[in-house]
């Protein structure tokens, strides 16, 4: 079983995606014909196992992943995260998890690869700002790592703390656009324990980017983006629904839930459609319909039998 | 404070013409670079904000020289046509990318959001309210309307303060430049209110000092 290593690796290191296609293929083959598939790449590879978690759209360009992102520790336009995160050392790191638990334990990033196979999940990313990706991750399920700890009977809910570094994180210094630091998401357990829920080490087959979310990620396919807390430092299992940034900052456009629902509107734009992010200039990836819980209602819908999820938005 | 007013600098036509070009080259550019591939992973929405943000920097251009003239700095109030215009035409440019490359002429997906979503409604009455403006900026609607031209074309504070709400709506935290632009275009549209209403006492109050130049009509 493949386990997870954290080489070092350059952020220019940037594969286009046909090159990363080839590479898959390789793989692919190598693994078939039983070649060595550790010898296939230079350092940096996770090696991640291949899984049926994946999407037939293409992956969006890996420069897109890698150069468009929402990380307000890092700036609030989209080309400040990979800018502004070259200062960033996600090494060493180490990430507690806590609270109503048998077994609270602090994991180094050691104890996760020794702990975790890695394996590669392509999902889609539906961004509350009506865009999307279609991203390859690689990492565990969030469920694996609870079970390592063990939930006690009255933890409701699971909250997830990002680092809070000023000297490494430009936009957590202050100033208008402030946010409330560090930044604090959270999820019902039943939604943390379910298999799709992720937490990513990489992506694209390659160790997590600074700009992603280096070097832990939680990645949650059928809400939107900014449920997936980045460079996570804490997991807490609570009774209470945690108070999460953006709910606490505007509560009336984003909700604890955020499950994408296509017939619940922002109060500033639709969510019935999505721009498709991907380097095509202005006639290329286009517009797509938003589907209810972005595609994975057949997985997850039974979370919310008998809600309303208009009000629970 | 009109007597330290700047006197008027006259352009040549020429001037104007090369104005409105130089002007419309950061929307060409972009142009240019979102239909080759060069405006990154989202284009379309860096063409959209681009155009919007340009529009409002024309805009602050605009509401600038009355202001300029009265503080004696400069007089281009020959000029502010050519910039008014700019506005409007960086305004349709920026509609129509979201109309057309954005929801992909889906109108009643475009009719639904102008309609309920504040940020947008917000923008769409700067944009009605531009429109009129643009078309009576020529001579002929001057002398036709008279002094309703005048009290048309004060519509551009309350372009001012839409576009200023609009920018600032169009951003999920307040940041620098949202403020920035917005402070701009309120301070100046606050500006041109408060001139309008000092002029129009000065002109009652010179209007009673001098009786006998005003042809009595009634009584
Ligand atoms: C029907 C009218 C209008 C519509 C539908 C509209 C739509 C939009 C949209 C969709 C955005 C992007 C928001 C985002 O990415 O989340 C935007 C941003 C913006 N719009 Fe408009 N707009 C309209 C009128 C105007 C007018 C008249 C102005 C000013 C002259 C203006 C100035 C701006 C500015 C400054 C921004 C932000 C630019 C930036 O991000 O730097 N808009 N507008």
């Amino acid at each position: 079983m493949a386990r997870l290593r954290l080489p070092a690796v350059s952020g220019s290191d940037i594969t286009s995606r046909e090159a990363w296609l080839n590479r898959r293929s390789f793989l692919v083959s190598g693994a078939a014909t039983g070649l060595g598939i550790g010898s296939a790449r230079a350092a940096g590879t996770l090696k991640a196992r291949a899984t049926s978690y994946t999407v037939k759209d293409p992956p969006t360009p890996r420069v897109d992943v890698t150069t468009y992102n929402n990380f307000y520790e890092f700036g609030l336009d989209k080309g400040d995260p990979v800018q502004n995160s070259g200062g960033f050392h996600p090494e060493p790191w180490t990430v507690r998890v806590d609270g109503l638990v048998r077994q609270p334990r602090t994991f180094s990033m050691d104890d996760l690869a020794a702990l975790m196979p890695v394996e590669e999940r392509i999902y889609r990313m539906r961004c509350v700002e009506a865009w999307s990706m279609v991203i390859p991750w690689d990492g565990f399920a969030l469920a694996a790592l609870l079970g390592v700890v063990e939930p006690l009977g009255d933890a409701k809910y699971v909250a997830f703390e990002s680092v809070l570094r000023p000297d490494e994180m430009p936009g957590q210094r202050g100033g208008l656009a402030s946010l409330d630091w560090p930044y604090v998401e959270g999820l019902r357990l039943d939604e943390a324990m379910n298999p799709l829920t992720f937490m990513a080490v990489g992506l694209y087959g390659d160790r997590l980017p600074n700009q992603n979310g280096a070097p832990l990620r939680l990645v949650v396919p059928w809400k939107y983006g900014f449920k997936g807390a980045k460079s996570i430092v804490r997991i807490r299992l609570v009774a209470d629904m945690p108070r999460t940034t953006w709910h606490s900052m505007a509560p009336e456009e984003y909700g604890f839930y955020a499950n994408v629902n296509p017939t619940v509107d922002h109060p500033r734009w639709s969510q019935g459609s999505e721009r498709v992010i991907g380097s095509s200039g202005f006639f290329g990836a286009g517009r797509r319909t938003t589907e209810m819980f972005n595609g994975y209602g057949e997985q997850v819908a039974s979370l919310y039998a008998g809600m309303d999820l208009r009000r629970w938005y | 404070m009109p007597s330290r007013r700047a006197p008027v600098v006259f352009p040549s036509r020429l001037e104007l013409w090369l104005i409105t070009l130089i002007g419309l080259v950061p929307a060409g550019l972009y142009f240019w670079y979102g239909a080759h591939n060069q405006l990154g992973a989202d284009p379309v929405n860096v063409f959209e904000r681009w155009l919007g943000l340009w529009g409002v920097r024309f805009l602050v251009v605009t509401l600038a020289i009355a202001p300029l003239r009265d503080l004696g700095v400069i007089n281009l109030v020959r000029y502010r046509r050519t910039f008014g215009l700019l506005v409007f035409w960086y305004a349709v440019m920026h509609v129509a990318t979201y109309g057309v490359l954005d929801q992909h002429l889906d109108l009643r997906a475009v009719f639904g959001e102008v309609t309920t979503k504040p940020f947008l409604m917000v923008g769409l009455a700067a944009f009605v309210l531009l429109c009129p403006l643009a078309a009576t900026s020529n001579r002929w609607s001057i002398r036709t309307l008279g002094r309703l031209w005048g009290t048309l074309h004060r519509g551009v504070y309350v372009v001012a303060a839409l576009a200023g709400v609009h920018f600032l709506m169009a951003f999920k935290t307040y940041t620098v430049t949202s403020v920035g632009y917005a402070a701009a275009l309120f301070v100046l549209g606050a500006a041109g209110v408060v001139r309008r209403v000092r002029h129009n006492g000065r002109r009652r109050m010179s209007a009673a000092n001098e009786p006998m130049r005003r042809p009595k009509t009634t009584g």
